[in-house]
Order: structure tokens, then sequence, then C-alpha cells
């Protein structure tokens, strides 16, 4: 299959690449240099020379059973595999000498006497390893007689023991064991790559088989990422959709629209069908490797709910009527361009998407401030990683990551806070695993035992169960710890940070009552445990810092990252791999939405607004005045909505009514605009509130560009045509136009020009470099013509690194007699976000509802069982859903998602929200938890009014 | 499925070994010890205890023939079907062994007080056709002899 994009080189070369000192051999009477420790069948291929294999691929250690890649060495006896056979300087290999030839045609008439015949009707005819391998040794005959075997269904007249059927209970994938070599490619993959060890070989010799150790695929610890499938050489792991639709003829490179990790992932088509979606092994983000979303989860993007034609109404009681893009347009620029006459030019404002691409980003926000005339824009960032922007900005001067992914591969102590990244980040945890088992330690600070404390192969040195609510309290402690047992790295700080502000920091952290025997009783987390955990992160060598939400998403979200980043610095942990501080953003883009100026008081690049000659260069591209008042934040908004005086929402690609938190509040000011336009793939929740609803493309139909959690600008490639006829960006100009705006952009392309040439960050970033160097990471410019991939590497971006005093200040949200339990939120592994998008997929077989996580303690005075339904109610509000009981959640301390509409966790939510960006407090809320008998009154009423809102008119006859 | 004994039955015998390095093995053969097989609730036990996964105790328990199932008989007899003993009519042998039995390989006695099963050399060569009985090697046995051997043990 050829690659109609990017000419990189796709060819297998067996075994691993190694670093090393060069050494020289001669392949076949080829001259060629390799690192040391390189085996001599990546030597050979480096040379253009590919020696057979079946159980050898290059993401995968060498394994050395297959015997095909056999070769004679001079000076050696015998005939050595080539994969498990490192070079040496001066060796010289024969790949082809007669004697081999003969030994490999032996070889694969055995695999091939215990294998069906069935090429011409196997899902995998044309791209079986098995099929080029016997075409590669020249094999002409088979003469072995049909005896036992695993694949024939009978043998004679009995049924044949051997024969184990196809296991098709992954809705992605099937395993046919009839058509196995057990090269155990995939028992290394879902080992090596992934980290799940869901596969073994089971019995041995020639009973070895391929199994899961569980009855199927389904109900075994198989994650689904689909690491296994890329592995098998044969047709046993085959996606269900190529045995379906047949194998693909053309592929696209492009970047998955999940997580913030950022895959990039190669979509194989025929024609415009997309056959499925393969991790491309020269991404640099994820190296090869995927989860169940980004790999498999894509159906949504030609689910029937879809909305292809744009719609309208006159008031959110009306069912939709459906209209031209005209009459759309027209009907929604008439209706805001109304309303600020009416009511002021302030009165209607945007949200961008951290879904959409950064020009589709860059393009809602300057309509905005170039066509509505102010700085009304937000992003559901707000309602994420806002305090990462502040709190990173404030200390290093970037509001970012510090570091790329590799970096973990360098790292000796991880501490992972407020992230479940085995869920919330695949393909990141799967390489943090393999870190791990490479020996690094790791440090969990999250009240829930996640997967990463304790999983296969995997255990946390130190896991502090912290109560919810008390991230700055745990992580001070940690910093006194280190300050007053003198473990704080002087020469660093003196040497890269303001020694004045470090002082008083040290005075202020030092305190007695920063100690964690002091906050011991109110973290929960024992003083000996949190010491020892400060100790091993201050002394125990490369120390990086992941967080996520967990950190965030509270009251004090922006203290806590300020607090991480001065351990960073304490510890020197800043400017190097394998160290840095690392927020693990949560959607595709969101990185990238707050670089383009999405924020109401920042310009794209991170630029206060206030700035007169930031507004100057964009007030010379864009030819308009714009207003030096920063603009209004989404519960701003909300709340001048219900006010009043904020009236028009433009609203793309984020469901704020699911996302955001109490949703009694947000349906509230949603419902008293007059404006609301929706620009979505479906009818989302938000849209039950809308007056004009525009049909979005899927990142499968648009090009563009996404930055992920490490800064990395990644290409997004249209792999099909819009089904609803424009991609974003196209449908934001056509806004803009009717409103006046006068644009003429034909290519996302002249986008990116326009934001290289305003913000300085980006100032080297062009379609064209995307396309040579595959991706590159911000700032990119004319210092970093190849990107940063590391950054404060000789110091810090804002000067010296500050250290700001961290003060704990416990939440207004706090439990009581009615509300005794506290309520965390999170994610699972097969969902994402609100999901939107991955509900409809068949990933529902994993999780279908939102369930409630309870501490067997807490559930027995309660009278609550396994899969009872209960009500979770808080100050804000109340909903039902069943109960999970468990004892990854600590006492007092109860869990659930936000996947599912009809649980709306966010009803349970306050509007509590950190003290600096306003990041709502979803981590914690004050809850009460008892038996139910099914759904709320408020899940009954909504569901009612959802259903009522979704109705659409028949199309005129 | 043969009756399986209680978490808290597995679970001491289990921690018995925790503090060895490599504790696997160990595990496995002191579990079939105490319940004559390797109870299939154990694999889960096991697997938290030493922090694999389910499939890897699967893939190590089935790798060794030993490791049962279900409980074999009171008695155990294991006739060698290895090349030299073949050579000297082992086959032959172990088919009238186990038609006077009434057994196929791996079968277990009505009366449940003698299991035969294959084994592929007891490394007595010199002296095939050769037999285990209860971990005790008999080498040059008959008909006869097997016949003498089994009474002695009392089945």
């Amino acid at each position: 299959m050829k690659d109609l994009i990017i000419p990189w080189d796709e060819t297998d070369k067996g075994t691993p690449l190694r670093v090393g000192a060069p050494v020289t051999l001669s392949v076949d009477g080829i001259e060629v240099t390799v690192p040391e420790g390189t085996s001599v069948m990546r030597a050979a291929s480096d040379a253009g020379i590919q020696v057979p294999k079946l159980c050898a691929t290059d993401s995968l250690e060498a394994f050395g059973s297959c015997r095909l890649c056999v070769v004679e060495i001079e000076g050696r006896r015998g005939t050595p595999a080539s994969c498990t056979t490192p070079v040496v300087a001066g060796m010289v290999v024969k790949t082809r000498s007669e004697k081999v030839q003969k030994i490999r045609r032996g070889v694969m008439e055995l695999y091939i006497s215990d294998h069906p015949l069935d090429c011409l009707t196997c899902s995998a005819n044309g791209d079986c390893e098995l099929q080029d391998m016997a075409g590669a040794v020249g094999l002409r005959e088979v003469r072995y007689e049909a005896g036992e075997n695993h694949f024939e269904v009978r043998a004679g007249a009995a049924a044949n023991a051997q024969y184990i059927p196809k296991d098709d209970s992954n809705p992605y994938f099937t395993y046919d064991p009839a058509k196995c070599i057990v090269c155990n490619r995939c028992v290394r993959a879902c080992e090596e790559v992934q980290g799940t060890f869901a596969l073994t070989i089971e019995g041995r010799g020639f009973d070895s088989r391929v199994s899961v150790g569980a009855p199927n695929f389904l109900e075994s610890d198989c994650v689904s990422c689909g690491a296994c499938v890329q592995a098998c050489p044969t047709a046993t792991l085959q996606e269900k959709s190529v045995i379906e639709i047949g194998t693909p003829e053309r592929s696209v490179i492009t970047t998955c629209a999940y997580c913030g990790v950022g895959c990039s992932f190669k979509a194989e088509l025929n024609g415009d069908q997309l056959v499925r979606m393969v991790p491309w092994k020269h991404g640099k983000a994820n190296r090869g490797h995927s989860c169940v979303k980004g790999r498999f989860a894509y159906g949504y993007a030609t689910h029937q709910d879809r909305i292809l034609n744009p719609m309208i109404r006159d008031k959110i009681t009306d069912p939709w009527r459906e209209v031209s893009w005209d009459e759309a347009m027209s009907f929604a620029a008439g209706r805001m361009r109304g309303l600020q006459d009416q009511y002021g030019k302030n009165a209607i404002g945007v949200i961008t998407s951290s879904r959409c691409t950064n020009e589709e980003t860059y393009l809602v926000q300057k309509l905005t401030r170039a066509v509505f005339g102010n700085n009304n824009t937000d992003t559901c960032a707000r309602v994420c990683h806002s305090p990462t922007g502040y709190g990173l900005g404030q200390t290093f001067g970037t509001s970012a990551g510090t570091q790329d992914f590799d970096s973990v591969e360098h790292t000796d102590v991880v501490v992972v806070i407020g992230a479940n990244p085995t869920d919330g980040h695949p393909v990141f945890a799967s390489r943090l695993k393999k870190r791990l088992r490479a020996g690094a330690k790791l440090i969990v600070i999250d009240p829930r035992r996640i997967d990463l404390v304790r999983s296969a192969h995997v255990s946390a040195a130190h896991h502090l169960a912290l109560r919810p609510g008390t991230n700055v309290a745990v992580v001070s402690a940690m910093a006194h710890v280190i300050v007053t047992e003198g473990l704080a790295a002087e020469s660093y700080i003196r040497e890269r940070c303001d020694w004045e502000e470090y002082l008083a920091y040290s005075d202020f952290i030092g305190d007695a009552r920063h100690s964690p025997e002091a906050t011991e009783l109110l973290t929960g987390v024992p003083a000996a445990e949190l010491r020892a955990a400060a100790r091993a992160f201050a002394t125990g060598g490369n120390g990086a810092i992941y967080y996520g939400l967990g950190v965030t998403e509270h009251s004090q979200g922006s203290t806590t990252v300020m607090g991480i980043a001065n351990l960073a610095m304490l510890t020197g942990n800043v400017g190097r791999k394998g160290v840095g501080v690392n927020p693990l953003r949560g959607q595709n883009n969101v990185q990238g939405s707050c670089d383009m100026g999405s924020f109401p008081h920042e310009l794209p690049g991170y630029r206060h607004v206030k700035g007169a000659e930031v507004r100057a260069i964009f007030e010379k591209a864009w030819g308009v005045e714009i207003d030096p008042e920063p603009g209004l934040r989404i519960p701003n908004m909300l709340d001048a909505a219900v006010e009043g005086t904020f009236k028009g929402l433009y609203c793309q690609g984020e469901d704020i009514l699911q996302s955001d938190p109490d949703t009694k509040h947000v349906a509230a000011g949603l419902a008293a605009m007059e404006c609301v336009i929706v620009h979505d793939l479906f009818l989302n929740e938000t849209a039950n509130y809308a007056h004009v609803f525009l049909p979005g493309s899927s990142f499968l139909e648009k090009d563009g560009t996404f930055t992920n959690a490490e800064r990395r600008i990644n290409r997004v490639r249209r792999v099909m045509a819009p089904k609803n006829g424009y991609e974003d960006w196209e449908v934001t100009q056509l806004l803009a136009n009717a409103m006046g705006a006068g644009w003429h952009y034909t290519h996302p392309s002249q986008i990116m020009a326009e934001i290289a040439m305003t913000t300085p960050s980006f100032a080297g970033v062009t379609y064209e470099v995307l396309e040579e160097k595959g991706s590159v990471q911000w700032p990119c410019n004319e210092a970093h013509p190849d990107g940063t991939p590391l950054m404060h590497v000789d110091g810090f971006v804002r000067g010296k690194g500050r250290f700001i005093v961290t003060e704990y200040v416990a939440t207004d949200e706090k439990t009581g007699p009615r509300f005794p339990l506290l309520l965390t939120t999170g994610r699972t592994l097969s969902q994402y976000n609100v999901g939107a998008q991955t509900r409809r997929t068949a990933n529902v077989a994993w999780h279908d509802e939102d369930v409630l996580e309870i501490h067997p303690h807490d559930a027995e005075v309660r009278g609550v069982k396994d899969r009872d339904w209960v009500r979770l109610a808080s100050r804000a509000g109340e909903t039902s859903l069943r109960a999970k009981i468990t004892d990854r959640v600590s006492p007092g301390v109860v869990y659930t998602t936000f996947h599912h509409p009809d649980t709306q966790a966010n009803v349970i939510t306050t509007d509590f929200s950190d003290w600096a960006t306003n990041c709502p407090e979803f981590k914690v809320t004050a809850v009460q938890v008892n038996l139910s008998n099914g759904p709320s009154a408020w899940q009954e009423d909504y569901n009612a009014h959802a259903g009522l809102a979704r109705r659409i008119l028949p199309a005129a006859e | 499925m043969h009756p399986q004994p209680s978490d808290q039955e597995i679970r001491p015998v289990i921690e018995a070994h925790l503090h060895l390095e490599g504790p696997l093995l160990p595990i496995l053969h002191d579990l079939q010890a105490r319940f004559g097989f390797i109870p299939d609730a154990a694999r889960g036990v096991i697997a938290e205890a030493l922090n694999l996964s389910v499939a890897e105790v699967v893939g190590v328990i089935s790798f060794y023939h030993d490791f049962r199932k279900a409980p074999a008989g009171q008695h155990v007899l294991k006739l060698c079907r290895a090349e030299a003993c073949q050579s000297v009519g082992s086959e032959g042998l172990a088919q009238r062994v186990l038609a006077n039995l009434g057994l196929e390989w791996h079968g277990t006695t009505a009366d449940g007080k003698l299991t035969v099963e294959p084994v592929y050399c007891l490394g007595l060569c010199a002296c095939a056709p050769a037999l285990m009985l209860d971990g005790v090697v008999h080498g040059r046995v008959d008909d006869a002899g097997v016949v003498a051997i089994l009474e002695e043990a009392g089945v």
C-alpha cells in the first residue's frame, strides 16, 4: 500500500532501533554501519535487504521463535537467527545462501502444513505476512499430508478436538485460532507495547494456543487497544471492518481527535470509505501505538444521528426547520446583529471548541474580536486546564507543558497527580508503564486507587490517597519536607530562579503548619508516607510530574499548579529530558484552542488584550479596531444571560449543557438567550436550547492542525468530503461574511499563515514545514526553526523561575450532616468526555451507563447493594444512577463519570470555581447517597424537554 | 468443574510463599499438594497477590502438564512413551495396561484409585520400558511386572 501524502519509510525492520557506537559489517556483500546492539536482521534491512521473518517486527524485542530469519555468518557454526544475533564489527553475513534458503522452505512447509489454504477468501488476503513469506522463500510444495491440525472443523467423522471456533466477542476485531501460527507477536505486543498482559500462550508444544485466560476477549483484561491486531501477521486477529469491507487501497496520515495525546494515525481507505484507522509508526506522540478510542471508535463520523442540514427555529419550544445554508446564515446573522443593535455590541459572544482545529478556533475568536467587536470568547479549557495556563504562565513564563512524551523514557521518578492516564490518556499510560517496568519509581497522588497504583507489573511506590480538595496541602507538605530536610537543589535554584523569592518561599513553606504531620488530619495522607514520597521525588534522579484535571478542577486549581511548578523547581527538575511539569490535556486540541486566543483576555499567543502593541498587530492584519477590554468568561456569559444583558451565543463543537457544572444554571442561562447558534455534529444537549443549528464536519472531513499536550502541532488531513457540505472553518467564514466580514480564505493553510504572521511562537509554522517534518512543537520560529521539544533548557522563558507561595484555603464546598460524602468525577477508557462521539460507537460494550463508585462501608450503612439504583444529591441538585461497590474509593468518597446525558452528573456539581480562572470545581462536591427506585424528577423533566426540543419538521413536499 | 476450595483456604497457601523470589511455581506446587489440583478460583488470587495478569498465570499453569485441573486418583501411574521405551515395545505394553484397566490416557479408575498418564522420558532409557508409580520409578517392566507393582501398591 502506498502513502499518498508522505513518503516516510514504512519498512518493518524487524527489531527496534538501538542507540550506540557505530559498527560496520557486510551483508550479502553490502557494507552497512549500524549502532552497536542492532540485530543482524535490522542491519540487513538498513542495507536494503529484507530477511524473511514471521515472529519479528520492529515494534517488539526479538523473540527468535519462527526460525525463518536464519542466516549464515562467516566463522560461526550453524545458522543463527538474524533477529536475536547482535552485529559485531567485521561480520560477514549471508542471507540468501543455498543452505538457509532450504531451511526456510522447510520451516515454511511446516507452518503451512497446519494452516488453512483459503487465501482467496481470507480477510487478510493481500495483507498477510505468512502469504508474503511463502512467496519470499519460494515455497512450491507442501509434502506433509493433513494429519492432526488446528484448522479443520472435523477430523474425519468426529469433531476436531484441536479446532477452536472464532471469538468475535470484541466489537471491533475477531480472534480466529484456526489461522494462528503462534508467533507470539500479539502476546508480546500486549505486554511490551500496551502493558496490559491480557494475552498469553496456553498449553505447550502442538497444544500452544493464544489465549486471554478468560472465556473470551470481551470478558478478559483486554482493553481493545488494537496493538495485537496491529502485530498479527495473519488473519488471526483481524479488524471486523476489514473482514466486512476488504483490504484498503490508499491511506492518509492524520491526527486522532480524541484526547490530548494527539496520536498520529493512518486512515486507510477504499475510495472515500474508511476501512480502518491504524496507528502510524512515525507519529512522534504515539510511536505506533493507539487506544480503543482512536483505533476503533470512529463510527460516530458516519452515524445516522449526524445532522447534515442547517436548521433554524424562532423559539426553542418550536420544532426544528431544515433550511438552506443561505437562509440559516442570514437568519443567524440577522438575529445576532439585531441583538447587538438592541442590547449593545457586548450582548453576544462565542465559545470556541477544543475539538476543532487551530485554524477553526482562530477564526471563531477572530469572529468575535473582528466582527462582533468585543472579546466575548471563551473555550472549554475554562472548565479543564485554564489553571494550567495561568499557573505555569506565572511561574515558568509559558502556559504549557515543558516536555515531549518521549521524555518519559528518561524519567526515574514519576509523580502522577489527579490524573488517571490508563483511562484518560491511554497511549501515554502505555509509554509510562513501559518505563515503570524498566525500573522507574511511581508516586500516585489521587483519592482513588487508579489502575496505575497497582496493575500487572506496575505498582506505585507511594499512593497518597488524599481527601478530595486537599491537593494544595499535600503538594505544600511535600515541598515542606524537601525544604526542611535540606533536599532542595540549591545550586539549580540559585542559577535559574529568583533567589530572593525562593528565600521568602522557603520561609513560608518551612513553617510547621505545612508539615505532613500538621496536615495529616486534613488530607488523610499518613505523614510518614508523604515524607517518604517527598524524599523519593527529591533524591530519586530525574523527577517528572504528570497531572490532570484532578489538579485543576478545584477552587484552588491554579494554586496547585503553582505548587507543582514549585516542586519541580525546588528539585531542579525542569529543563532537560526525563523531568518537567506535564499537564495531560483532556481534549485533542485544548492546548491549541488556548494558544489561539480563545480566552476573553488574551489574543493568540497568550498576549493580553490590554497591550496596545499586541492589538496593533491584529488591528493591522484584520483592518479593524480591537476592544481593549477583556470579554466575558463562560460562567460570566451565563450569569449575564440570566440577568438579561447577554443575548446571543455562537457555540462551536462544545456541549456546555452537559460538560459544564451546575447544569440547571447553564440551562437557565441558555434559555434566557435569544439566539443560540450551535455548530456541532449532533443535536447535543446544548442544542436543546438553540435557535440555529449549523451542522459540523468531523476530523476526517477537514484539513487543519491540532496541538497536543506536548505543544506538538500535528496535521489533520481531509480523508473524505464533509457530509454536511462544508469544513467547520468554512461555516464560520460563512457566518462572518453574512455579518459583513468579507473574509476569503480558501484553505486552512492561509489561516495558519495569518497565525504565523501575528503570533511569535508560531512564526515558523507553515503547512510546508509540517509536511516536511511531520509535526513541530511550538515555539517554532527563527530561534527554534525545528520547534522546541523541551522548554526552559537554558533558563526559564520568563527569565528567572518564580516561586509563589501556596497557602491552602479549604473550599467552601464542605461536607456536613446533610451531605456527608465527597463526590469526585472522572472518565473511563472506552468513553470520551460527554460521550457524544463514543456513545455512538460500539464502545458502549464496555461502558453503557455511568455508575457511582462507593466504598463497601459507606454502602453498607446506607443499605446499598451492588447495581442498586441510588439517588445522588448535592446542594445544587440530584440525579439517580446505579451503584458499584468497590474499595478503589476511600470511605467518605464517591466517584462517577459524566459520559452519559441520562445521568447528568453535572446536575450535582456546584458553581464553585478556581479563584484565578473560574475553572469549575468538578472534583469536589458534598453529596448524600441513598437508595432510590429510578430516575429523578429532573432527569424525567429533562428527558421530556429534550425529546420535544429535538423534533425536526418533515421536509416540505 | 470440580468443587473448588474457598478463598479462605486458597489465600494462606499463596501468602506462605510471597517472601520468595519468583514465588509462582512454589505456590502452584503447594496448591496442588494441598488440594490435589490447581483450583480455577486461585488464578485471580495468585494474579492479584503477585501483581501479574490472570492470563500470565493461566499461561504458566497450562504450560506444565503436571499441574492438574481436577484431582487425580489416589495413585498415579506414568508410563513412559519416549523413544528408548518405544523401541522395546512400551506402546504395546501401555495399550494392554490401559485395556486391562478399561482406561484411556489420563483416565482414572471408577473407584478413584488409579490415574494413568503418559510421560516422555524418565531418564531410565538403559532400563526401558520404564514407568513411575507415585514418584517411584521402575525399569525393565513387562505385563506381569506392571500387575505386580500395582498389586503391591494395593490398586
